[in-house]
């Protein structure tokens, strides 16, 4: 309920002023286009004891997500599928404001929104990750750390943990005697089904931006957050902040997220060289 | 969401026996918590939500006080007793987000400006869940808001949409929510038009995603006009209300 990393960085006035002022000219003060992203910067590997990792850049956001494969319990209900656990950290080094602590509500609203366009586009098939089904299963964690923050850490973030996880080699369990489940020390591909690719548009004044600064973040009225998956269909949405918008701009903010985020998954299987 | 049975029969009638385009039974009482400032009871198919606010008061602790507006609190909680297996009374995760996602979808229609350097806090109980309670939520928050004698620009009114054996049906319930394919929970503005909360879990396609924002839209509306009714009603009676009609 309290501080948090938007509420307590400082937009001075004027540069307040100048920022609505150009993204009303359809200009941004970095030089972009209303619908441009930064560049995505996506480096694989990075963490060797890892099942698989990943390091992202856009811009200045700067995200490193890890996956950790063990074996556990079934979640209640989903007695034969696996498990996929995410998380989201953000370090006190991602900027003067962080202080080391229990997650806050708005990185709370992160992880949980990554979460839903992984676990709702059905990324990782599950269903193929049971080892004993009711008792012993494939536990995927996939944790992300920011390690830098400028601004639209949903998209960053959502970017690290599928690079992580297509470019993941889980280790091959097995099940011997039917209830003793040993690593044998070979490794597999994770069974993914499709590429979620998160985008978030901003509302400053009328205008509608894409992948939002940390400065635009704090001058902004309202958030959208639309993941879609390979097919193009919307598999998640969050709209967040206090502001509001017309049912028109949400059905331009879903078309436009359509559009760009197949320019995201392209560029994705590019960096990733995973023709999946 | 794995599919084990049909949802919707050959008559287009639902589990519960609705068609695709009606509300479950909702009902809103005012006033109900005595020291509340304002307070709304909403039974909304089977969930029963208490909201009740307090303020504008003073702010506690002190370094949260805003010199230009008032803060707005919101806790979202689930009793132990509302779900099928006993939740822990902590506030779990997904508490902490719909905490925020509402006071993000209540702000918009309060006109915290007059309220400089003070707090409202509005406390969402919810005491039996089934499917919708975020929306259910807000929409008895908006009107304990009004109880209260908060301004506000609007009042909030929120109801879900969602995907059921590949149609589109409004205001999913907890069976819809578990076995559905998809969850489109919205708030809105009803008067200045506007979205202020919007999720979504579930695949959907563009058309799916349009129809599907038209029918909860469609939804809110027929809820305001629920909202309205029990704010008339406490406030002017049955006389008013028939003199409305007539």
């Amino acid at each position: 309920m309290s501080s948090s990393r938007r509420s307590t960085i400082i937009v001075e006035h004027l540069r307040r002023q100048q920022m609505r002022e150009a993204i009303s000219n359809s200009k941004r003060l970095d030089g972009r286009d209303l619908d441009e992203m930064r560049p995505l910067e996506i480096e694989l590997g990075i963490i060797g004891k890892a099942d698989g990792s990943s390091r992202v850049r856009l811009g200045n956001s700067e995200v490193v997500a890890g996956v950790k494969v063990e074996t556990g319990e079934p979640f209640e209900g989903l007695e034969n599928k696996g498990a996929l656990i995410l998380s989201a950290e953000v370090l006190p080094t991602a900027s003067p404001y962080i202080e080391p602590g229990p997650p806050d509500e708005e990185t709370i609203e992160l992880a949980r929104v990554v979460d839903r366009g992984v676990r709702e586009s059905e990324m990782v098939d599950l269903d193929k990750l049971a080892l004993i089904p009711g008792k012993v299963v494939y536990t995927i964690f996939v944790d992300c750390s920011i390690i830098n923050y400028d601004g639209n850490l949903f998209d960053a973030s959502s970017y690290a943990v599928v690079s992580a996880l297509m470019s993941s080699k889980l280790p091959v369990f097995e099940v011997q005697e039917g209830e003793a489940v040993v690593n044998t020390g070979k490794k597999m591909d994770p069974p993914l089904t499709t590429i979620p690719v998160s985008i978030t548009a901003v509302k400053i004044g009328d205008s509608v931006i894409l992948d939002p600064t940390a400065e635009e973040e704090a001058c902004m009225d309202a958030r959208i957050t639309i993941t879609t998956n390979s097919e193009g269909k919307f598999a998640a949405l969050q709209k967040g902040s206090t502001g509001s918008f017309t049912i028109e701009q949400i059905k331009r903010a879903a078309e436009i997220a359509r559009i760009k985020g197949e320019e995201v998954r392209t560029k994705i299987k590019e960096l990733t060289n995973n023709g999946h | 969401m794995v599919q084990t049975r049909s949802l919707i029969d050959e008559q287009g009638l639902r589990t519960d026996g609705r068609t695709t385009d009606e509300l479950r039974n909702v009902k809103i009482q005012v006033g109900i918590v005595k020291n509340a400032d304002g307070s709304a009871y909403i039974e909304f198919g089977k969930n029963r939500i208490i909201a009740a606010v307090y303020g504008p008061r003073e702010v506690h602790p002190k370094h949260m006080a805003q010199p230009d507006r008032c803060v707005l609190r919101c806790r979202y909680h689930m009793s132990p007793f509302s779900t099928d297996t006993r939740k822990n009374p902590a506030p779990s995760r997904r508490e902490v987000e719909i905490s925020k996602v509402m006071r993000e979808a209540l702000e918009p229609a309060v006109m915290l400006e007059d309220y400089p350097r003070a707090a409202i806090d509005v406390f969402v109980e919810v005491l039996q869940a089934d499917g919708g309670s975020r929306c259910a939520g807000i929409t008895a928050a908006s009107v304990a808001l009004a109880d209260a004698g908060i301004n506000m620009r609007d009042i909030v009114s929120a109801c879900a949409a969602g995907k059921v054996d590949g149609k589109i049906v409004l205001d999913i319930n907890d069976v819809e929510d578990k076995e559905g394919s998809a969850d489109m929970p919205l708030a809105y503005l009803p008067h200045l038009e506007r979205v202020t909360l919007l999720q979504l879990d579930g695949i959907l396609n563009q058309e799916e995603f349009n129809e599907c924002l038209d029918k909860a839209l469609q939804g809110c509306k027929m809820i305001y006009e629920i909202q309205r009714k029990a704010l008339i009603q406490k406030y002017f009676g049955d006389e008013q209300e028939l003199k409305e009609e007539s």
